[in-house]
Parts: C-alpha cells; structure tokens; sequence
C-alpha cells in the first residue's frame, strides 16, 4: 500500500473519529453533571440524521438553497435533537438521578426503543440518503488517490466543538457551575444554583451535540434505524477510554480509536506467522479491545478524574433479607414443572413453541439473576454468554458431534468465555462494570458478525434441528423444560451454598468480606464463570430449538431482555426468573403479534418497571407473601 | 524511644515500624512505631484527621504503606492483602459499622466462622446451618444472643456494634483492631460493651488495638495509650502519664467544652 493510500485512511479514519467525538462530548458531559450513562443518546445522533434529512429535502425543492440548506439542516437537526433531550430529561431523569445505574441504563434504554419506533413511524424503514454538500463535494488530490473534503471538514468541526466545548467548560459561568456539578454535587445545590436547570440544559446541550454529529453523518453515511445501537456503544467506548466526564479524554480517545480503526483498514490481510489475518474485518472488534486494554491497566481512562472506583448503587432489594428456598418452594416448583410438561400436551403448536422459548428464557434469566442478586454484579453483557453457547453448540453439530455433546460443548465455551472476561470484569464496580461487561459482549458480537467463514456472519448459522427422538416439538419442549429444571436446582443450591452466602456476604460488604478472611474477587469471578456457563446451556438449548442461529443471539438487546426478565421477577423471589421469563416472553409475543411497533410498546412497560415497581413483580409478590406470614 | 515494657520485648503481636502513608500530598501516617503485646489493651488516640483510621487500614491491609513495616505474629505482612492477615488472626470492626445486610445476625456470625475454616468455597454444599450453634454461643459471649434472628439491616447502631464484636472474634483473632467500638453508643452501653471486651481480651490472650473518643473509656480500659496527631506519634505511655503529659494536653484534651467528636 502506498504512503498516499494510507493518508487517505489516516484522513477518513480522523474524520470518522470526530464525528464520534461530537457524539461521545455530549454522552460525556451528562456523565459528568449527571452522573447517569445515557444509553438513548445514539438515539438523538439518529434523530438527527433523520431530521437533517427531512429539512434538506423540504429545501431541496428550493432553487440555489445549497450550502445554506446544508446549514439550515444541520442547525434545525442540532435543535430538534436539544430539544427532545431536554424533554427526556425533564420527564423521565429527573426520576432516576438517584436510582442505581442499573435501573437508569435500562430506562433510557427504554428510551432506544421507544425512540427507535417513533422513527419507524415517521420515516418509514428504509434508509434515507442525504445529499452531498454542495463546495464540500469534491475530492483533494494526493498522488492517485484523493482526500474528501467533507473529511476535511468534519476534523476542522471537530476540532472547533472541542475548542468551544472547552471555553464554554473553562470561561463562562455554565462552565463552573459544570465543573463544580461533576465534582460535588451536593455544593452546588448549596450554593442556591437551581441544580434542576442546570441537568435539564446540560441535557439538552449533550443531545443537541449528538444530533449535529447525526446531521454531519448524512453525508457520508445514509439515516438508518440500526444507528442508534451502533453509534451509542461506540459512543460509550470513547468515553470509558478517555475517562467519563472529560471532554478532553473524549476527544484523544475518539483519535485513537479512530486511528486504530484507519489502521486496521490500511494494513489489508497480513500473514502473521503462516495465518492470513484480515485487518478490516478487526474493525468493530478492535474498539472494544482497546477498552478493554485501557480499562484493565487505567481503569479511570486516559482523564478519568478519580482512581477509586464509585461502588455500585445497591438495588434496594440487596439489602433486603434473603431467606433460602424450603420444602414448600419445592413443592411450588414441582407444580411450575407440571405445569410445563402439561402445556404443550394441552395446546397448540403456539404454545409448544412459548412453552420451550419461556423454559429457556428462565434459564438465562436465573443466570444473570446469579450475578445481579448474590454476586451485585451489574452486568449490561450477558447475551454474550447466550450467544456464545449458542454458537458453541451450532458450531459442534456443523462439525458432526450429536446434539447431547453439542449442549456440553454450549456451557462449557461459554464457561471459558466468562472466566477470560470475568477476569477483567470484577476489578471493577458499578457503571464502570456494566459498560466493560458490554463492551465484552460487542467484542463477541462483532466476532461473530464478521467472521463469515466459520459463523455464517450476518446470515448465521442454519440447519441446528435435534435428532429424531425429540425432534417433534412436545418432545423438545419436555427436554428442554427438563434441563431448565435440573439447571435451575442447580442454581437455587448455588445460591443457598457455602460460596453462596460467603458471595452475598462480599456483595454486601467488601470490606467486612475481605476481613473475615473471603477472597472478594475471586468469588465474583467464579460467580462470573457460573453465571455465564449457565447462560450457554441455555444459549445451546435455544439453537436446536430455533434451528438456526444469527448474531441477534449476542445482540445488545437481548442482554437488556434479560435484565427486565431478572428486575420485572425480583432479585430475591424465589420464583422470580420463571415469573420474568414467562411474563416477558409472553408479554413480547403477544405485543409482537399485535403490533408493528412491538418496541415502543416494550419501551413504554420497561418504564412502567422500572419507575413503578423497581422491586419487580416477584419482589411485590414475595413481600406480599412475608408481610401475610406476619414475619 | 522509650524502652518497651517487658511484656511487649516478650511477646509482641503487633509490631509496627515507621508506617508511612501520604494522601496528594498530605501525610496522613508519618513515621509510626508501636508494638501491642497479647493480652495488652493499646489505645490510639488523637484528634480528628490525626492518622488513627489510616493505621488502622494499614494494619489491616486495606491500604499499604508508601513505608514502613507491619507484623504480626512474627511474619512481615506489609504487602499481604486483607483476607490473608485475617487469616493470620486479625479481627476487625469499624468506623462505620459494616455488617451483611442481607443476612440475620446468626447468618452473619456463621458465615464468618465458616470463613475461617475455610469452609465458603463450596458452590454446591449445604448451607451454612451447621455453624449456627457457635454462632449463637458466640453471639451470647458478646452479649447479643437475642439478636440472633434479627434481620441485619434493621439493627440499630449499638447492636451492629455488638454484632461486628462477635464476627471479628469469629476469626479467633490474635490481634483484634476496634475503630471506635463504642461510638453511637449511650453511655451505659459502652462500659457493658467495653468491659466485654477486657475480659475477651484477658480470657483469649488477644492483643488489642483500639480507637476511642470517649476519655472514659481510653482511661479506663486501656494498659498503654498511643497519642496520634497529625500523623506523627506524639506521646506513648500508661493512662496516667498520659493524662499528665502537657503536650497531649495541649494538643488535644487540654480543652474540655471542645471534645473531640467524630464525624
């Protein structure tokens, strides 16, 4: 490749760099006066993208609109996206500030998909092109090749945000009043500033800035519905990297990453030592490993302000007291179990079908509940866990193995897939946790996306159907059910377990843990390494179930699927995941045949949850049960 | 230097040398020495920001010393973690009192016993049932055997003083640390709860170390007083002399309608 080719990338790899920076200043900058970690704020950047889009065609019909109806869509894009962002804070925030993160990332995820509905509806679902920008259509030459100079542009715009965001940060009252939010929150609502404007404009500066970077990105790249998700967990690398809340940190974070990126496309395929590696396929993968190479060794990032990590926000229902399943909870699960072989015998393939995708659900569910309840480990990854089960026990079955050594393979990948990020995972805490735990599970999910040759890429893997003996329905509904139920025995001993108390113990005080002689970290790893190995037994029974595999399996949504399954049952009910599981699966399904906009209405009942009953179903039920016990 | 008494030359359980630990830059341990002999009731005291919980940390290993030495029971355990001095007989209570809130009281002193039997790593035993007896019996010993099924979360401040006795004693400390045992406490409280202690302390041959605000207290239940300010040890000596010495006086008791509180 020759030095011109790799300016060109160096250039391109920039240019995307600041378009991601404008996204992650803003994310960064609620971080900061907020503290709470916006997962909707890919949702402004895509609005914006479509707001542009909207206004320039309204002026495309005028003659001579131009740069100028350029401009005007970008600013109009900036203000729809600031003012939305304001309203979202004003209605749905200002609830959660003080709530634990986990519940303030699954709301504004609630946010994702309401917004992404909202999009559907108003434009429709195919992608809109945005038209090239009049004076910045055109290429600089460089030897052979040629330097866009909208590339240009968007590093000089760049280049420009981080200069006024750091005037407006350095020299203006706002700025102080920022500054002195991030660093004691408590001070500034003394000094009689009213702390709720301050949020509500930060807010809306923050979305207003990821709806211009939206804007800025029709030229180069259509408006499409998958944008939210992708910008925003990019979004969320940039500022883990360069420390949550500094701008700055944002700024090198995004160049590096940018860099890195531009690099791995100008390398093309090298041989390594006699294995071709495609370097452009590394793209998506390569981000999420700098996160995670950067959150190991400086887990503050680059310009991370404090190097004790906040603990997590406990959920109230980790302080509550956790009494172990006795014989008359054995009793209620032998009638659950009954109640599931008898489902499919009953009914119709409808109900089969349910049957299996909710005894599998509870599965996964009770595994992540491992590491939310006992262990208080906020995991926002747990899909990978699934998904690399699922693709474990796929790939196992391509290769020849029969179904039964496909489902040890599922649990036992997913196992040695936990224990590698586990490790990384619990020497932190708290927000700082739940985005390695996703960025962990992007990794995965970018793996499996692009490496076509062994997992199918996009189109995954097909053809997973058990052997003859269960491959009616009923039969592989009672198998499945059967192994849920062995696994969710072993789940229940797990918790009411030696290590399972001594984990509560660890969550409940770390301190008090580790001066009683527990290893706080190495509980939490193996919790981790179960919880995950647990997750890929369920992951290998949903592959023979569907037959067939995609990289949705590991998607960002399905680990939040789980999350409102464990919070919508309760941490500490006893029946908590087959209560989640069952309502969610049934609830998705029926909204799903109801509707196209299934999400939104998803959306709107996760908020319900979350502001209503944080303590989920299961925990209304439970206290309910105790408080008629008289205890 | 004073010449260490005879009890300490003989059996020192607790030897501390020239612990160092600085903040940004402000030294918040500097140059401490001191040893706590078995049997032997140190307290350490001084004002508010003297260094006394800092100590406490670098003995116990939550934070390491920038320099200096910690050993206990012979063996140098500067660079050891927390768990491992625990299990090298190190019992702790704190400041702010830290229980297992999602427990009851027995749940919480059986799982620190089984914790020190090394008994916690089994995923798929049986509970931890089998360690309630002792648990009970020691929750008696500190005086709280009827606080034993009481939901941890919900005690109030003095009882999770009690309770925190019990599992720092789960351990069958050597080297017991207190943090303020009686603070949040009524004045009643804290003799019962002190006296309890003393006689731990002489029944079980453990070397005490504790903090204190209340000079009642220090006066009367401690053989040796270590006077901390600003990270340096000013004054060591008996209670007596302690009281005496116009330094200390000066520098911390010497104003009465200023007691020092804790946050």
């Amino acid at each position: 490749m020759t030095a011109a080719a790799y300016a060109v990338q160096f250039v391109n790899g920039l240019a995307s760099a600041s378009s991601l920076f404008l996204v992650a200043a803003g994310l960064t900058l609620i971080f900061g006066v907020t503290r709470v970690v916006n997962f909707a704020h890919g949702s402004f950047f895509m609005l914006g993208a479509y707001a542009a889009w909207s206004i320039g065609d309204a002026l495309a019909g005028i003659p001579g609109a131009g740069a100028g109806g350029f401009v005007l869509a970008v600013a109009g894009a900036t203000l729809a996206a600031a003012v939305l962002g304001a309203l979202v804070e004003v209605t749905l925030l200002k609830r959660l500030y003080a709530a634990p993160e986990l519940l303030q990332l699954t709301a504004t995820f609630a946010v994702v998909l309401i917004v992404r509905d909202a999009t559907l509806a108003a434009w429709g679902a195919e992608d809109r092109l945005g038209p090239r920008v009049p004076g910045l259509d055109e290429g600089v030459a460089l030897g052979t090749r040629s330097i866009a100079e909208y590339d240009l542009f968007l590093i000089v715009v760049g280049l420009l945000v981080l200069a006024g965001l750091t005037l407006l940060v350095r020299r203006t009252r706002f700025g102080v009043l920022v500054r002195a939010a991030a660093e004691n929150r408590a001070m500034v609502a003394a000094l009689g500033v009213d702390q709720a404007k301050l949020y509500t404009a930060v807010f809306a500066l923050g979305a207003g800035l990821a709806g211009m970077a939206g804007a800025l990105q029709l030229p180069r790249e259509p408006a499409n519905l998958g944008m939210d998700l992708a910008v925003v967990a990019e979004a969320f690398v940039v500022t883990v990297v360069g420390g949550l809340g500094s701008i700055p940190g944002a700024f090198v974070a995004a160049m590096v990453i940018g860099l890195v990126k531009a690099l791995c496309i100008a390398l093309g395929t090298v041989d390594v030592a006699g294995v071709a590696i495609a370097f452009p396929k590394l793209t998506l993968v390569a981000e999420f490993v700098v996160m995670a190479i950067v959150l190991a060794i400086r887990p503050q990032g680059f310009f991370g302000a404090t190097l004790t990590l906040p603990a997590s926000t406990p959920l109230p229902e980790q302080r509550a007291l956790v009494v172990d399943p006795g014989r008359r909870e054995a009793w209620v699960a032998a009638a659950i179990v009954a109640a599931f072989v008898a489902l499919p015998l009953l009914s119709d393939e409808y109900a089969r079908i349910l049957a299996t995708d909710i005894a599998i659900a509870t599965l996964f569910a009770a595994s992540l509940r491992l590491l939310l309840g006992p262990a208080g480990l906020t995991s926002f990854g747990h899909a990978a866990y699934f998904g690399v089960g699922a693709y474990a026990a796929a790939l196992a079955f391509k290769q020849g193995a029969p179904m039964g050594a496909a489902l040890v393979a599922a649990p036992l990948a997913a196992l040695v897939a936990a224990i590698a990020f586990g490790w990384f995972c619990v020497r932190l805490s708290g927000v700082y946790l739940a985005m390695l735990t996703l960025a962990f599970a992007q990794i995965t999910w970018s793996i499996v996306f692009q490496w076509d040759a062994v997992t199918g890429g996009s189109n995954g893997l097909i053809g997973l159907w058990p052997p003859e003996s269960l491959a009616d329905r009923t039969r592989y509904s009672w198998f499945a059910v059967a192994i849920v139920a062995v696994a969710m025995f072993a789940l229940s001993r797990i918790a009411a377990s030696p290590f399972g108390r001594a984990l509560r113990g660890a969550r409940d005080s770390a301190a008090r843990a580790e001066s009683i002689g527990l290893d706080v970290r190495r509980l939490q790893w193996t919790a981790f390494a179960l919880a995950g190995a647990f997750a890929g037994l369920a992951g290998g029974l949903y592959a023979f179930s569907k037959g067939s595999i995609s990289p949705e399996t590991l998607a960002i949504p399905r680990s939040v699927d789980g999350l409102v399954m464990v919070l919508l049952g309760g941490l500490n009910a006893t029946f908590g995941p087959v209560i989640g599981a069952s309502l969610f699966t049934w609830g998705q399904d029926a909204l799903s045949r109801a509707t196209d906009f299934w999400r939104a209405g998803l959306g709107v009942a996760i908020l319900a949850i979350v502001l209503a009953v944080p303590h989920g179903l299961g925990g209304v039920l439970a206290s309910a049960i105790v408080r008629r016990r008289g205890r | 230097m004073k010449p260490p008494s005879p009890a300490v030359a003989a059996m020192p359980v607790l030897v501390v040398e020239g612990l160092e630990r600085a903040f940004g830059g402000v030294r918040a341990v500097d140059g401490v020495s001191f040893t706590v002999a078995s049997g032997e009731r140190v307290a350490l005291i001084g004002p508010n920001g003297a260094g006394k919980t800092t100590c406490f940390n670098l003995i116990d290993g939550q934070l390491t010393p920038d320099e200096g030495r910690v050993t206990i029971g012979g063996t140098d355990v500067t660079a050891r973690p927390t768990r491992e001095r625990a299990r090298r007989g190190v019992g702790r209570t704190f400041q702010v009192a830290a229980s297992f809130a999602s427990m009851t009281v027995r749940e919480n002193v059986a799982l620190a016993i089984a914790a020190h039997e090394g008994a916690t790593a089994s995923p798929v035993g049986a509970g931890l049932g089998a360690y309630d007896a002792r648990a009970d019996a020691l929750l008696a010993r500190v005086g709280a055997a009827e606080l034993a099924g009481e939901h941890a979360a919900i005690l109030a401040y003095g009882d999770l003083k009690r309770v925190e006795l019990a599992l720092a004693l789960a351990g069958e400390p050597r080297l017991l640390l207190m943090d303020e045992p009686t603070a949040g406490m009524a004045p009643r409280e804290r003799g019962a709860m002190m006296d309890v202690v003393s006689a731990l302390v002489r029944e079980r041959s453990i070397a005490l170390l504790f903090t204190e605000h209340d000079m009642d207290v220090v006066f009367a239940h401690a053989d040796r007083i270590v006077v901390l300010d600003r990270g340096r040890i000013l004054a060591r000596g008996a209670p007596d002399a302690i009281r005496a010495d116009r330094r200390v006086q000066e520098a911390y008791l010497g104003t009465d309608d200023d007691t020092p509180t804790d946050r």
